[in-house]
């Protein structure tokens, strides 16, 4: 018997909710609601009882249509919004028994700047666009408690040639970049602290497919090298299925299936799943 | 003479209103403590902070000292010295030494302060973080969480664009490992006086209606990186040509007919008493 590995990161019933609720959506399973909506107070109900793992150095992909609740749910991990309830344990902090989600956010702070990185549909999200490249390179290692500029500087620079921003072109500001070279500066910020875990939203949204096409290398090289774990939120089934080892489909805040990305593509098992998949041009 | 005013200006209900949010600054360093900034007979933005400080701290006993920008008789100081003195009837001196409550506008004087003394700041803008923040809101989360990355990434961008830390004035300190300050716009020169000063200081902002304090004996460290350290301006080569000292702020000036630059202390009080030998110890 080989020893079982432990997941990197495992959130249990994870809620997110916008609105209090009421009476007629509160506690019926889902039954009032129309998709996710309360038609009656209004509550949008996000992310209902999203419960998933990720192991070291797996890319776990996320599926479903616009307003299913993906986007929703990395910024509840990245701590960009409170979760409603739901528990969520990180290997790496607390050695994985602390509920992140109850912690304070001193240490929420904590957990984003040493155990995370995140890259943002909109790179006017994860980076400070007038400040130069390097610079947000450093503000997360500066984060991460970091005081020493020569070593920052030098660590921002090696990044951005990994995702090769040209030499000459690193100390001007995001502002001025392509939208595909602010992916990759976004990318390189995120794994300035060499993060166990990485958040991707829609990286390649917006992209010419050529960009694409180099991004999506860049994610693949990083994984393989770095042995990164990530979680890549997508509704382009083509980049699910290049990057991702497993998947979950989503809709209206719920997980209706999950499991190989090969399998969940090729033998769908759920109606959304099957016309999702079929409905590919 | 027909009694106008309360002593001191204000009322006593308004005098002990800022004199609870200065307990409470005073009770945690550095933190910004807001305050129901009053009207006063000079504009907002011209000293009224800490203006509001001074009167709701003097009495009849005091001896009060203004200065601005390290002078004694400019405009600025000596409207506010005239307006002190004729609503409380104060004692006033030039000489740091002397008095027991001093307002000041961004210099701390050369002399160093005693423990019986209070030095009142003048502050334009409170927040440190108000360049890479602009929601008081925000700002207010960032101190809480002690989420100092932007003016750390700020004096890094410095670093980055000038080789050094640009900053002229109102380096940014922590005060006590907890809350980072804008010392007000006081030179670098003058940040290391802050550092377990004897003395009691407390900084008003009237515009933006906050207090915020550096009790005596307390660490204030201006922020600095690992291999870029804080430096001062340095003074050491500098001699005033009026009094001969070495190793104060000085002014620099120019003569157009000469085609000259010299040097003058900052601090006037200071240099007119060396000059009549009224000072002995050499700092």
């Amino acid at each position: 018997m080989h020893q079982q590995e432990r997941p990197l990161l495992t959130i249990k019933n994870l809620n997110k909710q916008f609105g209090c609720g009421c009476s007629h959506c509160r506690d019926t399973q889902g039954h009032n609601l129309e998709d996710n909506y309360c038609p009656v107070c209004g509550t949008v109900y996000a992310c209902r009882n999203v419960s998933l793992k990720v192991y070291p150095a797996e890319i776990l992909g996320v599926v479903g249509e616009s307003g299913s609740g993906k986007s929703t749910l990395l910024r509840c991990l990245y701590f960009d919004q409170d979760s409603t309830s739901g528990e969520g344990y990180i290997h790496g902090y607390n050695e994985g028994r602390t509920n992140i989600f109850t912690e304070t956010s001193q240490q929420k702070n904590y957990i984003r700047n040493h155990l995370l990185g995140m890259v943002y549909q909109n790179p006017y999200l994860g980076l400070r666009m007038n400040f130069s490249s390097v610079g947000n390179i450093a503000e997360k290692l500066i984060g991460a408690g970091n005081r020493k500029v020569d070593f920052m500087a030098a660590r921002a620079q090696e990044l951005l040639a990994a995702v090769n921003i040209p030499t000459y072109r690193m100390k001007e500001a995001p502002e001025k970049f392509s939208g595909g070279m602010q992916q990759r500066v976004q990318i390189a910020k995120a794994l300035s602290n060499n993060p166990p875990l990485l958040l991707l939203d829609e990286v390649t949204t917006g992209l010419d497919l050529s960009v694409q096409a180099n991004v999506l290398d860049l994610i693949k090289v990083i994984q393989r090298d770095l042995k990164i774990g990530m979680i890549v939120v997508s509704h382009d089934l083509a980049v699910i299925r290049m990057l991702t080892d497993r998947t979950i489909v989503m809709l209206n805040g719920r997980i209706i299936e999950h499991g190989l990305t090969d399998q969940v593509l090729e033998d769908p098992q759920h109606a959304y799943t099957q016309q999702l998949v079929y409905s590919l041009l | 003479m027909m009694k106008k005013y309360n002593f001191a200006f204000f009322d006593e209900g308004s005098k002990r209103e800022i004199r609870r949010a200065t307990l409470k600054a005073i009770a945690i360093p550095g933190y910004q403590v807001p305050f129901a900034s009053r009207e006063m007979p000079i504009a907002r933005g011209w000293g009224t902070g800490g203006l509001q400080l001074t009167l709701s701290l003097i009495g009849r006993d005091d001896i009060i000292k203004v200065i601005d920008q390290g002078a004694d008789e400019s405009v600025n100081a000596v409207n506010i010295k005239k307006l002190i003195i004729s609503t409380t009837g104060v004692q006033d001196t030039e000489k740091t030494a002397e008095a027991t409550l001093i307002q000041s506008r961004h210099r701390i004087p050369e002399v160093e302060l005693r423990e019986d003394q209070i030095i009142v700041l003048q502050v334009p803008l409170p927040e440190p973080l108000r360049t890479i923040e602009p929601s008081e809101y925000k700002t207010k989360k960032l101190h809480a969480d002690q989420d100092y990355n932007g003016i750390w990434l700020m004096l890094f961008e410095q670093i980055m664009k000038h080789g050094r830390m640009s900053t002229g004035a109102d380096h940014p300190v922590q005060v006590h490992g907890r809350y980072i300050m804008a010392p007000s716009p006081i030179p670098r020169f003058d940040n290391q006086k802050l550092n377990d000063s004897k003395t009691l200081t407390l900084l008003g902002a009237g515009r933006e209606k906050k207090i915020y304090a550096v009790p005596p004996y307390t660490k204030v460290q201006s922020l600095a990186f690992a291999d870029y350290p804080f430096t001062v301006e340095d003074m050491s080569a500098k001699v005033c040509r009026l009094c001969g000292t070495t190793g104060v702020y000085m002014d620099e000036l120019f003569d157009r007919d000469t085609e000259e630059t010299y040097y003058q202390c900052n601090d006037v009080s200071y240099c007119l008493q060396r000059e009549n030998k009224e000072m002995d110890d050499l700092r």
